[in-house]
Parts: structure tokens; C-alpha cells; sequence
């Protein structure tokens, strides 16, 4: 029992990622690999500013948004539309900046936790945009393989800046919530039910900015059809950058929640996306309910296989894959595909 | 030439160089065999895979396990080694490679990491420390434990490697390799496994990085499983980019620039900081963005650029491939017997019925939506009928796979022409001749199918000079107009030696004298016997060259007769026109 609730909350965080991983790829159509490292920049950074320490993803964010600016600034340049640039100043140099000064600021003095907590999100926050600026709307419209491959290297790349700003040292912040509650004969810790609650509470989000907000149609529209979207006035720029913004914002919750529960180190969150990954393609890769509900699952997978022999919950984990895909190639049948795909 | 130059190169280094460069040299040659696997892979097949380094390890722990453990011999190390790496990558490809575009890649780094922790957590393989003391490989008594000996081992494996490889590509079943980037439905029209080529490929890819393991466990005489993990895995497929990922040589350019360079940047940014341990990465993986941002093609097309193009000969003639029997003129070749598909409740195709016999050519029209296309994929397999049937030459062929409809004697173009555009006009004719030919994928990286080679090159010039393409044979597909690219369509159909070819609208989009000279074309090969389902909306293009016409509207048949029954057909006037008005 206390496997599988173990396996459900680490599964409710799965599920966060592989939202935030289906969102990118059904609006952007890149399947955003360095989207768990953004999970642990968030933990490490919570966990630097409870111990006064300045968090090294100041460091990153002013880094993207140095690159940011240079990409956008020879883009703006080349096309001659110079009198945008304080425009690209404000948004990819001043906005980023902000957060950043705040952690500055705020490292050595005791505020709340609350506000670390905020501080930490904000600084999480600007990370996907930038990169999504930085390394794929230079090439939007190449094929999802070269999108795939960009991204994977931009992980790699990431986990060495990731290593130089962090350290190789792990961290674990505080609880949020040391609350223990007992249901007849089950305890349940505070922060497993905030693990569920935030799943719950991101899901239902997600369906209701989609269905009923201006923004999340457009978003929903650049999804099926980008062509089509822009005929209409969505700019698929600008409806990738909310994609990443969103699922920035569900990876520095996904952090400060599963933060407590394991200790992280720079390059853990590779291993973190993988897996919700996984369980996004259980689910389809398409569909909200299934990537959560396949995230679990691979939550409990994990938990099960760690009781019985840890050493191979992850060889476990990503074997299990295969069979999953075998089913998947099985159903599609045979589907004579035409893919325009070069490199 | 230049190969001569580079295989003189790699003989003579050894002499020249230094032994810490002859250490470099080792290590790029152990990538380049992995890279070899990635160029076919991924440059020339289509796919991507980032989980190679996962088979480089198959391959050492295999030697590794057998030779310590075991007190085996190296050489029986090496057959484990190919052994393991080949079917490993044979079951994994058999349960991934269906898998469209991205979800390919993904699975690549999902079992590459599963391998990799498997490496790191066995007794029997040193879990998170490897293996040491290793035995080197030994010959005729010699023990191969030098450095020089190493180089030797490694680059001779690599030229076999290159040679063998550049063999494979260069026949029939490479050609087939070649074809599948792009889409997959021209490559089984013309009778072709495209999922078998997929799995030979990623066999050979996952053996090369076997045999590269084989000989990085024997040279180094230890293994560790961090040289096995994702991150290697990325680099492989960075070299191979890097280098041109459509080239052979691009695998060994790459691997040997991306070594070289990664020696260098450890020296420079180890004395950054404390955590710049990992910064190498962050260089190689800034370029790489760069390269897949502005020149996806590698350095290697560059390079070839700057060298004068090969002129080559038209093949010469040879002896005629067999053919099949051909029906008399006049036999009932094709029957569509009360055809009918639904799509939900839509029916698309409704109880529709004809005949068409051997030296005609049959006419298909209608309007647009009319159910043509969907009546056009009933006929070659792509869509399954709910009911009715297809019979050729009386035998049923109704929901027979792509494949087999192909091999049965029915050759189609497309309306969207499907060409190789970066291969020949030859290339893509003798596509078409694919299924009469059998040499498979062994002999020809042994060189024994040139006979055959020969022949399907002779029928394939043979064709081009047929439809009046035979002035540059070796010329790209890619570079002619379209109606010459529909021309060569027709060549490559011919080239199966079809007993029925089917035009998918081949007067769609061409100008008014490629139409004509298209209908000039097919009215001599009507002279000539072939027999042609042509399938059109261009009244005018049908009129003048068929013997008869199917009418369909509405997923049904309007009307069947001569053009001028057909011309005079009111209700066909009212299909087309609107109504009389």
C-alpha cells in the first residue's frame, strides 16, 4: 500500500512533465528532451535559497537571455526592423532579468518561504522560452526528427552549463508541508496529497485554458494546423513561446514538489523527462488524459520494481518501453506513412 | 582515386606520427565504425538512432565477459560480440522500427539508457566500475597488445567496413536502402520490403558498433559503462552529421574531426573551473545546433564541391532480364467486380464494375470527389474493400498487400510524382526493375551480383531510351521539369516489366506540349503492347488517346463506353457541366 501511494505521487509528478511534454510538442511539434533538467533547476534552486545560497540558475537564465537577445537581435537586424530592438531589450534581456535580481537580492535574508517559492518559479520560468527562442524558432518548420535532435543536444549542452552553475552537488529543500494525515489505517503525508492535488489541479487547468480562453484555442489551433492558424492571425512564434511559458511553469512545480521527496543533482532531471516521456507515449503522446494516466503508471512501475531490487528500476522502466511500443506498432498496422523527412 | 589517397594515408600515418597521435587516431577509428553504421542509418535510411553507444557496449561486455570470465578466446569474443550487437538490434528494431518519424529516435535513447544501466548494475560485468585486464587479441602466436598493433586492427576493420558498406550501396538492395527517406509508399509500390531494408540496415549499424566495441575492450583492455551511455550515443550521431551524414566518408571526417577536437577542448576548458568537467559537450553541442541550423548536409558536400564531378559511361548492354508472359491483346487482364468502400457512413466507392483488356487503354474520369482515388487505392492495395472484388488475369487479388499487388505485374505512378530526387534517372528506372532482380543484401556487399547488376542497369537504359530520357542518364531525377520527372515515373514502371501500368493524373499540373508529348508517349506504347489504366480529370488529354472510359460520380459508375458515346452522354454532360443549361 505504501508502494503504491509512494508510486502514485511520484507518478502525479510524471504526470506534470508529460503534460507540459505533450503541450510542447502538439503546439511546437519538438518534443522538448531538456524539459525535466528544467525539474531539477527548479529543486536545486528552491533548495540553494533555503540555505542562503546563491542558486546557479541565475547564472543560466542570464546566460539564455544573453543568447536570446543575440539571436533575436541578428534576426531583427538582418531583416531590417531595427527600431524593434528595445522591444527584444525589454522582453529578452530586462524581463528575464528581473527574477534574477530578485533571488540576487533576497539570497541572504530571511523572508518567507513563500516567497522563495515564488522567486524560485519566476526564475524557472523564462528558461523554456529563451531556449525555445535560442535553439528552435530559428528552424520551426523542419522536420519533428531535426526538432527531436536539436533538442536532445540542447539537453546535453544544458547539463554542462547545468554542471558548471550548480555544481556536482546534490540538494533537497524543505517539505512544504510537514502535515501527516491519517485515513483509517493509511497515513498520507502532506506533501503526497499536494503532489496529487497539483496534477489534478494542472489537468483541469490545462482543459479549462484550452477550451475556454482565447489564448488556448489559438494555441489549440496552431497545434492542428500551423498554416492555417497563421492565415487567421495566431503567430505560431508567438503561440510557441506560451507553450514553453506554460510548460515552464508546470516544470518549476513539478521541482519544488518532488524536490522534497528526492534528492536531485544537475543532471537528474534527464532521467526524470525520460520517464515521464514514457508514459506520454503510453498515452499516445496526443492526448492530456493519457500522457497522466500513462505517467502514473509508470510511477507505480517504478515504485514495484524498486521494492523488489532498486538497482534495476530504471533498466526496468525504460525495457518496459519496448513492449509498449510493440503494441502501439501492432495497432497502428499497416500504415503506409509519407514522410517528407530530411535532414 | 581518392579512396587509393586515403587508404595510402591511413598506411602510411602510423610512420609519421607520434604515438599520443597514434592513440587519437585509434579512438577515431573505434568512432568511425560507429559513425559508418550511423551514415547508413540515419544519412542514407532515414533513420535516427542515439542509443549506438548501447551496441558498442553489447559488444565489449560480450568480448569482455568471455574472454575473463570465461578464459575464451578474443576471435570467439568477436563472434559473440557481432552475435549479441546484431540480434540485439534485430529484436529492438523489429519491435520499434514500424514506429513513425519521432517516436523512433525517443525509443533509440529509452533502450540505449535501459542497456546502459543494465551494463551498471551487473555483478557479472563490474557494475559501475567496468571490466579490466582484458586480453589483447593475438594472431599466429603474435600477441596484438601494441599501439601500432591496435591502429592496425582498428583502421583495416574500418576500410573493410567502408569498402563493404560502399558495396552494399551500390546494387540493388542499396538502391532500395537509398529510396526510403522520403516516404515509404513509392518504395513498397514497386514491390520493395521497406520494413525489411529498415531492419538490415539497423543490424548493420548495430554490428559495426559491436565490432567497434569487439576492439575498443581488446585495444583499451578495459571497459567502463560511461563510455556507453546516451551522451556518447549523441556524439556518434553528432559525427556523423558533422562529417555529412550522406556520405561515407562523412563518418570518418567526422568521427576523426570530433575526437581531435574533443582532446584539444579538454585540455583548454579543464582550466575554466572546478565544474567544467562536462564543458566539452556544451561546445560540440552549441556547433551541432549550428550545423542542423544552417547546413544540415555536413562538411563532406562542401568538400565534393570543390572536386571535378565524375563523368561516367551509359551503361553498356547486357542480357535482357527475364520476362513474364505477356497476355494476348484482347484478354480480360483486369476485373473490378462490384467494388465498394465505406468510410463511416461515407461510400466512397459504390458497387463499382469493369474490365479492362490486355493492349488497351481504359480511361478512368470523373469529377472531383467522384471516389477515382479511393477506387485507385482499392486497385493497388493501399485501401481494403468492404465488399467486391479485384481479380488480374482471373486470379483475386482483392486486399493483397502493396507489395504483392506489385510483384503480381501492376506498375503505377503517382500524382504527386515520387521520384528519388537525389538519386539518377538510371537509379530511379532501375528501381522500378527492382523485383527482377534477387541478388540480396550479401552478395552484394561481396561484389557477386555485377552480372545482374549489369543487366538491370541495360534494362534500365534500355527504358529511358523507350520514353526519351536516355540523354543523361547519370543526371538527377531531382533537376528535370516535371513533365520530364512524369515521363521518368512512366519509365520506372515500365522497367517492372508490368503487365498493367496505372497513371494516377498525369496530366496534372504540365503544361500544354508536355501533355502532348506525354500522350505522344503513351500511344506508342500502346503501339508497342503495354496496357494503361489512366486515371484523369483532363477530359481533353483522355479523349484524344484512350480506347475506352469509365465514368464515375458520386462514388459510382455514370457511364462506360467509347469517347464519342461518352462525349454524347447526357447525364455525363451534366456530371461535368453542371446541368445542361
Amino acid at each position: 500500500m505504501l508502494l503504491a501511494q509512494d508510486g502514485i505521487a511520484t507518478g502525479a509528478i510524471y504526470a506534470l512533465v508529460a503534460l507540459g511534454i505533450v503541450l510542447v510538442f502538439l503546439v511546437t511539434r519538438v518534443i522538448f528532451v531538456p524539459f525535466g533538467d528544467l525539474v531539477a533547476y527548479a529543486s536545486l534552486s528552491l533548495a540553494a535559497l533555503e540555505e542562503n545560497r546563491r542558486p546557479g540558475l541565475i547564472w543560466l537564465v542570464l546566460l539564455l537571455a544573453g543568447l536570446a537577445f543575440l539571436t533575436e537581435a541578428l534576426t531583427l537586424l538582418r531583416a531590417g526592423h531595427a527600431r524593434l530592438l528595445p522591444r527584444a531589450v525589454l522582453l529578452y534581456l530586462l524581463l528575464p532579468a528581473l527574477p534574477c535580481a530578485v533571488a540576487y537580492v533576497i539570497t541572504p535574508m530571511d523572508v518567507p518561504d513563500l516567497l522563495r517559492i515564488v522567486v524560485t518559479l519566476a526564475l524557472v520560468l523564462p528558461t523554456a522560452p529563451l531556449l525555445y527562442r535560442i535553439a528552435f524558432r530559428p528552424i520551426a518548420d523542419a522536420p519533428v526528427l531535426v526538432l527531436l535532435i536539436v533538442a536532445v543536444v540542447v539537453h546535453f549542452a544544458m547539463t554542462g552549463i547545468a554542471l558548471l552553475c550548480f555544481g556536482p552537488e546534490g540538494a533537497r529543500p524543505r517539505p512544504l508541508t510537514g502535515a501527516i494525515f491519517e485515513i483509517g489505517d493509511i497515513i498520507v503525508s502532506g506533501q503526497t496529497l499536494l503532489m496529487l492535488g497539483a496534477a489534478v489541479a494542472a489537468s483541469i487547468g490545462l482543459l479549462v485554458f484550452f477550451a475556454r480562453t482565447l489564448t488556448g484555442r489559438a494555441l489549440r489551433a496552431t497545434a492542428i494546423n500551423r498554416v492555417g492558424a497563421r492565415i487567421v492571425g495566431i503567430r505560431p512564434g508567438e503561440a510557441g513561446t506560451t507553450a514553453f511559458l506554460l510548460a515552464a511553469l508546470l516544470a518549476g512545480l513539478s521541482g519544488l514538489l518532488i524536490g522534497p521527496v528526492t534528492t536531485l543533482v544537475y543532471d537528474s532531471g534527464f532521467v526524470i523527462g525520460l520517464k515521464s516521456f514514457v508514459g506520454a507515449i503510453i498515452g499516445g503522446l496526443v492526448s492530456y488524459p493519457g500522457a497522466a494516466l500513462g505517467a502514473v503508471a509508470i510511477g507505480l512501475l517504478e515504485s514495484f520494481t524498486a521494492f523488489y531490487d532498486s538497482a534495476f528500476k530504471e533498466v526496468v522502466v525504460f525495457a518496459g518501453l519496448v513492449p509498449v511500443l510493440i503494441i502501439r506498432s501492432l495497432l497502428q498496422g499497416q500504415a503506409v506513412e509519407d514522410a517528407e523527412e530530411e535532414l | 582515386m581518392i579512396r587509393l589517397l586515403g587508404f595510402a594515408a591511413i598506411a602510411v600515418f602510423p610512420l609519421l606520427a607520434s604515438p599520443y597521435a597514434l592513440t587519437l587516431a585509434n579512438y577515431s577509428g573505434l568512432a568511425a565504425l560507429v559513425a559508418l553504421g550511423l551514415v547508413l542509418l540515419t544519412g542514407v535510411g532515414g533513420l535516427t538512432s542515439f542509443g549506438q553507444a548501447a551496441f558498442v557496449g553489447v559488444g565489449a561486455y560480450a568480448t569482455a565477459w568471455l574472454t575473463t570470465a570465461q578464459g575464451a578466446s578474443p576471435w570467439l569474443g568477436l563472434a559473440l560480440a557481432l552475435a549479441l550487437s546484431g540480434g540485439i538490434a534485430g529484436l529492438l528494431g523489429a519491435a520499434t522500427l514500424r514506429l513513425s518519424g519521432h517516436l523512433l529516435p525517443l525509443s533509440t535513447i529509452a533502450w540505449g539508457l535501459a542497456l546502459f544501466f543494465l551494463f551498471g548494475n551487473l555483478d557479472a560485468l563490474g557494475r559501475h566500475t567496468g571490466m579490466s585486464d582484458i586480453p589483447p587479441a593475438s594472431l599466429f602466436g603474435h600477441t596484438l597488445n601494441s599501439s601500432l598493433a591496435g591502429y592496425t586492427m582498428i583502421w583495416l576493420a574500418v576500410a573493410v567496413a567502408f569498402w563493404l558498406c560502399g558495396n552494399l550501396l551500390d546494387s540493388r538492395a542499396g538502391r532500395a536502402i537509398r529510396a526510403l527517406r522520403g516516404g515509404t509508399a513509392m518504395v513498397e509500390s514497386l514491390g520493395i520490403d521497406s520494413f525489411a531494408m529498415r531492419l538490415a540496415i539497423f543490424v548493420i549499424a548495430g554490428m559495426l558498433a559491436g565490432l567497434s566495441g569487439w576492439l575498443l575492450a581488446h585495444v583499451q583492455r578495459f571497459i567502463s559503462p560511461t563510455a556507453f551511455d546516451v551522451g556518447p550515443g549523441m556524439e556518434y550521431l553528432f559525427m556523423a552529421i558533422l562529417g555529412g551524414a550522406g556520405h561515407l566518408a562523412g563518418a570518418i571526417l567526422g568521427a576523426a574531426i570530433v575526437t581531435v577536437a574533443r582532446d584539444r577542448l579538454q585540455d583548454v576548458l579543464a582550466h575554466i573551473g572546478p565544474n567544467s568537467g562536462q564543458l566539452e559537450v556544451v561546445v560540440f553541442g552549441a556547433l551541432f545546433v549550428l550545423i542542423l541550423h544552417r547546413a544540415r548536409g555536413g562538411l563532406i558536400p562542401a568538400v565534393l564541391k570543390l572536386l571535378p564531378a565524375r563523368t561516367r559511361a551509359n551503361p553498356p548492354d547486357a542480357a535482357p532480364l527475364s520476362r513474364r508472359a505477356l497476355p494476348e491483346a484482347g484478354t480480360v487482364l483486369l476485373e473490378v467486380d462490384q467494388l465498394t468502400k465505406r468510410f463511416g457512413g461515407l461510400v466512397a466507392v459504390n458497387q463499382v464494375s469493369f474490365t479492362l483488356r490486355a493492349g488497351e487503354i481504359l480511361g478512368l474520369i470523373g469529377p472531383n470527389g467522384a471516389g477515382k482515388s479511393t477506387l485507385f487505392n482499392l486497385v493497388t492495395g493501399l485501401l481494403r474493400p468492404n465488399a467486391g472484388q479485384v481479380r488480374l488475369l482471373g486470379r483475386d487479388i482483392t486486399g493483397a498487400s502493396i507489395r504483392r499487388i506489385a510483384r503480381l505485374g501492376l506498375a503505377r505512378t503517382f500524382q504527386h510524382v515520387k521520384l528519388r530526387p537525389s538519386m539518377s534517372l538510371l537509379e530511379n528506372v532501375m528501381l522500378g526493375a527492382h523485383p527482377r532482380g534477387r541478388a540480396g543484401l550479401l552478395a552484394a556487399t561481396f561484389r557477386l551480383d555485377r552480372a545482374e547488376e549489369a543487366r538491370l542497369a541495360a534494362e534500365a537504359m534500355r527504358q529511358l531510351r523507350r520514353v526519351g530520357l536516355d540523354a543523361a542518364p547519370h543526371g538527377l531525377a531531382g533537376n528535370l521539369a516535371l513533365g520530364q520527372q512524369r515521363v521518368l515515373e512512366v519509365a520506372r514502371a515500365l522497367a517492372a516489366d508490368p503487365l498493367l501500368v496505372i497513371l494516377d493524373e498525369p496530366a496534372a499540373g504540365l503544361r500544354k506540349p508536355e501533355k502532348a508529348a506525354l500522350a505522344d508517349l503513351l500511344r506508342q506504347l500502346r503501339a508497342e503492347g503495354v496496357t494503361i489504366l489512366l486515371v484523369e480529370h483532363d477530359m481533353e488529354f483522355v479523349m484524344s488517346l484512350v480506347n475506352r472510359i469509365v465514368v464515375m460520380e458520386f462514388g459510382t459508375r455514370l457511364a462506360e463506353g467509347l469517347p464519342a458515346e461518352i462525349r454524347a452522354n447526357k447525364a455525363v454532360q451534366e456530371a461535368y457541366l453542371g446541368g445542361v443549361a
